[in-house]
């Protein structure tokens, strides 16, 4: 069971990346395009989060609703109603460092196959921010968000 | 394929998979949350198995001549650095990134989400706006 949930897992991140692909999302010009409110808009970036939300909402209100999923196994979603400093600082600390490079976490690891060696720079230092952020929990700092 | 066609088949299958890993793995499609999971003490196989999936369509997609975008070869060392160390340290303090908040916490129904999505969309605007049309941090 838990050899096919590790199958699984790696299936369900193939699929993601060539989601991620196929919709351009790898391309931070595109991604960038719809940031640029002020310039060439482009809102391809909202149709693909609209399509993906709509495809996978059906299955988290199973979840959501049953406190299982489809083998029956308890699920514990995240709190839906908890908005805090944590939440917000965070969103808008990571909203600088898209906007500066038009990468989020999904497509720099796509694009990590593709060119190590650019977003490789990216993912490392993404590692150390998380890492930061976990060592000061540890330490009691910054709440949860 | 038109850009719509491909924005709306490429998120279906972003969505298929958070369906899936959901369903299957009761797990979420957060990819900050799975890399910061699969970096610190505790790893589990899974998540390796996630993202060992997703570097491997890029890797598949170079060898299919398809090499990253220009976007992403021309910007700078400090430019990446920075914007990863930025991006690593925001999703994890707010506990989400575009795929944990934007798309599974969206299809969640949740309003926390929400929040996130709007700041982190509102701030990179900002950003975009300040690099592109006010000339700002033109040397990094």
């Amino acid at each position: 069971m838990i050899a096919l949930k590790i199958l699984t897992a790696a299936l369900f991140g193939v699929l993601f990346g060539v989601g991620l692909l196929i919709s351009g999302m790898t391309d931070p010009a595109r991604v960038l395009a719809f940031l640029d409110v002020a310039g060439a808009w482009n809102p391809a970036l909202a149709l693909v989060m609209g399509a993906a939300v709509i495809v996978a909402a059906p299955a988290y209100a199973y979840v959501r609703r049953k406190g299982v999923d489809a083998l029956g196994e308890p699920v514990a979603l995240p709190n839906r109603f908890r908005i805090n400093i944590p939440l917000v600082a965070g969103a808008a600390i990571f909203g600088l460092g898209w906007g500066l490079s038009g990468l989020c976490p999904g497509p720099s690891l796509v694009v990590l196959g593709q060119d190590a060696e650019k977003a490789g720079v990216f993912v490392v230092a993404l590692v150390v921010g998380a890492w930061i952020v976990s060592f000061a929990r540890r330490s009691g700092c910054p709440p949860s968000a | 394929m038109t850009i719509v066609l491909q924005s709306l088949l490429g998120g279906a299958l972003i969505g298929a998979s958070a369906a899936g890993l959901i369903l299957l793995n009761g797990r979420i499609a957060g990819i900050s949350g799975i890399l910061a999971g699969a970096t610190w003490a505790r790893p589990q196989a899974w998540q390796w198995a996630f993202l060992a999936g997703l570097i491997a369509t890029g890797v598949a997609a170079s060898l299919a001549g398809h090499p990253a975008a220009a976007a992403l070869r021309e910007q700078t060392f400090w430019r990446l650095a920075l914007a990863g160390l930025l991006v690593g340290l925001g999703t994890r303090l707010s506990g989400g990134c575009t795929s944990g908040h934007g798309v599974c916490g969206l299809a969640n129904l949740s309003p926390r989400s929400l929040v996130a999505v709007i700041t982190f969309m509102g701030v990179a605007g900002l950003v975009v706006y300040a690099t592109r049309h006010l000339g700002l941090l033109a040397q990094l």
